[in-house]
């Protein structure tokens, strides 16, 4: 079937095959940016990674070298293994909260929707260097507010920060930073369903728990799909919240915590400016290659909703 | 409609040449300008207009005073100062600079320990060819040292860090305790503290590798035997048997719960210092100020801080080692390397301005002019109550210091070291063993790095 706005449209696309150019003017300070602060750099630091350098030897031509160095580095494979253990726990417990939060906000009609609505969100709106810094501050054993509960019960406070616990800690400031922000987009999602279906579902006798979980979450699974592909790209480039905390984690948050924290230190701390690059594409090809993998899973499901 | 086709094409057009008439301004802002004169990019207000600028990178707390003090004195030359942050964050922008060939400043402020590791990219200037002997007199043979490689000299140092055991003389009467002056002693202290349910003797932080360095400085450790002039050959020394005591003694007092393994520089640790929470704070001569600026009173809370010799292994033989301090180095993207070299020269080394340094502990000066004078001796420090520790320790100290050669990879070093560290900590290697590993580390790390291995 031909959509009515596709036949409104026909005739103006064929004017403006006649003057293709314009359209590139349109685009070109657009383009022109892309191309110098996205573009460029990226294809200089494809460059750099096919290089290695010695501090004691000069550039040479590497070829693939280094991203074989790179995916046999244990340094850099422990850090993708970490961020991979921290999507595969953190993105379901981000999500379910975040789709608990919306589908509450959603059922909820009175006044304390509005200024809950606004409470969940408001931890994105804190940027992450300040809210990681409070969190550094409450989990510390001398400020901190566990010290204190702790000590009502006789027993010593857990420290948040060492090496066994970090794993929990950071995953608690994530959920706290990014639940919020999810859970706003699956309440924009819910409000653009149109209510007329829940009117026939309750005709047809389905309670709200089940209009909620039949209903309500099969026809926001886009939007649950998109969360997904965010959440897992900014787990997999986890850096902030752990290069915040590093200097009062005595020690466990290490040079190759995660692998944009090992590209970092790799460039601006040993001056090795082609690892790095060769790290940071690695990285992306991890992360191709997961989200690649997670559309191709996801890709029947969604296509039998539709 | 072509009016408004021509109109696009106008305002596009006028578009893309605002873009191209921005770039050559924004990489003339970006570029030092060295010696040009770019006023605009200086934190402080040019005095002599007409004088050649230098631009300068620097963190001294009280930079913006030393500055002024030098540009009113100086007709010939006028610094143009900007604070790119404090050590590791200016590094990395520095080093940004390095790679691009482009961007740095003419004079940058540095720790003596990233020197050699600087000279390695060729981005620092031997200033034994500008002039750098006429101050070497100013120098302890130490501080001279930390900046040289062989005859060449790559920075003026500045500040120095000679090492000493601050304690809380109030503790030490409550629970009985004399100033120990061996380590042996500092270890039996401890102890004593611990069995009468006093609070930790000391700290064992990850995060402070070149003191663990200093500490094994001490009893003997030559880590590295590298010269700049020389740079494809390396020798790593970690694990000898004065290092391994060394790591050994600390595993012991972690293990016994004598020290804490908090880290340090940081609200934990100084809020620690400030609650009595430990007795002693092996530190170097800017702890005084750095507690002072950090919020640790000693008005009030019968905090008693005083000021001792560093403890010692081997007392009829004390050896003095050094943490912290920096320097002013020339970079190789100065224009005029002359004009800059004066800058580094005369930059933080009249009197009113190491004057000014002292008086607000913003730095422990190596300059002998003050180093050596009966002023700075006999000044009472407040911090330690009136204690007048630098002719008592400080000054002593940095005489007896000797010097260190540092490797051009320090920065990754004291990352691996730190993991040692940890490992020590978490119980998981013996000191021993943490050092031999790190041996076979740093080793690995130089030969894959391009260096031979002597």
């Amino acid at each position: 079937m031909t959509h009515p706005a596709a036949v409104l449209r026909a005739p103006s696309r064929r004017r403006n095959l006649r003057r293709p150019w314009i359209g590139w003017l349109f685009i070109a300070p657009f383009g022109a940016i892309f191309l110098v602060f996205l573009v460029a750099p990226l294809a200089y630091a494809f460059y750099l990674s096919l290089f290695s350098k010695g501090l004691a030897t000069g550039t040479i031509f590497a070829g693939a070298g280094n991203y074989i160095k790179a995916f046999t580095d244990p340094e850099f494979l422990s850090g993708i293994w970490f961020v991979i253990r921290f999507a595969v726990i953190l993105i379901p417990i981000q999500m379910a909260v975040s789709l608990a939060a919306a589908l509450v906000l959603d059922a909820l009609t009175t006044r304390l929707s509005r200024f809950a609505r606004l409470a969940i969100f408001v931890p994105y709106a804190i940027p992450a260097v300040v809210g990681t810094l409070m969190w550094g501050f409450l989990y510390s054993p001398t400020f901190g507010p566990l010290t204190d509960l702790f000590k009502v019960v006789n027993q010593s406070a857990p420290e948040i920060l060492s090496s066994g616990n970090i794993f929990g800690g950071l995953m608690n400031i994530v959920v706290w930073q990014w639940a919020g922000y999810y859970m706003i987009i699956i309440y924009a999602a819910l409000r653009g369903i149109d209510p007329s279906i829940y009117e026939a579902a309750r005709i047809d006798g389905a309670t709200p728990r089940q209009i909620a979980l039949r209903i309500k979450v099969p026809m926001i699974s886009s939007a649950m799909a998109l969360i997904l592909v965010f959440a897992l790209i900014g787990t997999l480039q986890f850096f902030t919240e752990p290069q915040v905390l590093r200097p009062i984690s005595n020690g466990s948050i290490t040079s190759s915590f995660t692998p944009n924290i090992y590209a970092f230190d790799l460039a601006f701390r040993f001056s090795q400016f082609n690892y790095a690059s060769t790290i940071s594409f690695s990285l992306g090809i991890v992360v191709f290659i997961a989200v690649y993998i997670f559309l191709f899973a996801s890709r029947k499901r969604r296509g039998g909703l539709s | 409609m072509k009016t408004k086709s021509l109109l696009a094409v106008v305002s596009a057009g006028a578009l893309l040449v605002t873009l191209a008439g921005c770039s050559p301004d924004v990489s003339a802002g970006g570029s030092t300008d060295s010696a040009g004169g770019d006023a605009g990019s200086c934190s402080n207000t040019i005095v002599n207009k007409d004088a050649p600028q230098v631009s300068v990178w620097a963190w001294y707390p009280n930079i913006n005073t030393v500055v002024d003090m030098f540009n009113k004195s100086h007709d010939d030359v006028q610094v143009c100062w900007s604070n790119a942050g404090q050590g590791a964050d200016e590094y990395a922008k520095f080093s940004t600079a390095i790679a691009a060939g482009t961007g740095a400043p003419d004079v940058v402020m540095l720790e003596a320990e990233v020197v050699p590791g600087f000279i390695l990219q060729d981005a620092l200037v031997d200033l034994s060819e500008h002039g750098a002997d006429d101050v070497k007199a100013n120098f302890s043979a130490g501080a001279w040292k930390d900046v040289s490689s062989g005859d060449s000299v790559y920075a003026i140092p500045v500040d120095g860090g000679p090492m000493a055991m601050i304690y809380r003389a109030d503790i030490f009467a409550k629970y009985g305790i004399a100033v120990p002056t061996t380590w042996d002693e500092y270890a039996a202290a401890g102890q004593q503290l611990k069995d009468a349910g006093g609070p930790f003797m000391g700290d064992f932080g990850s995060n402070v590798p070149a003191w663990f360095t200093a500490l094994m400085t001490q009893n003997g450790q030559k880590a590295w035997d590298y010269e700049s002039a020389d740079p494809q050959n390396i020798g790593v020394e970690l694990n000898d048997s004065g290092s391994k005591k060394v790591a050994d003694y600390w595993a012991d007092l972690v293990k016994k719960g004598i020290v804490d393994t908090q880290d340090q520089f940081n609200t934990d640790y100084i809020g620690g210092l400030a609650n009595g929470s430990y007795a002693t704070y092996v530190s170097a001569a800017w702890a005084p100020g750095y507690l002072t600026g950090a919020g640790a009173s000693t008005e009030g809370d019968g905090a008693d801080w005083k000021a001792a010799p560093l403890p010692q292994w081997d007392p009829a033989n004390p050896v003095s080692v050094n943490w912290g301090g920096s320097t002013f180095a020339v970079t190789t993207q100065a224009k005029d390397k002359d004009l800059a070299a004066t800058v580094a020269k005369e930059l933080y080394a009249s009197d009113d301005e190491l004057q000014d340094g002292v008086d607000t502990q913003t730095i422990f000066p190596l300059n002998q002019k003050i180093l050596a004078s009966d002023a700075f001796a006999d000044t009472p420090v407040k911090f330690f109550g009136g204690q007048t520790a630098n002719k008592e320790v400080y000054i002593p100290a940095e005489n007896a210091y000797e010097g260190y050669t540092y490797s051009p990879f320090t920065t990754y070093y004291y990352s691996e070291l730190t993991k040692a560290m940890v490992s020590i900590i978490d119980g998981s290697k013996s000191g021993s063993d943490a050092l031999d590993d790190l041996q076979g580390t740093m080793t690995d790390y130089a030969k894959a790095q391009g260096f031979t291995v002597k």
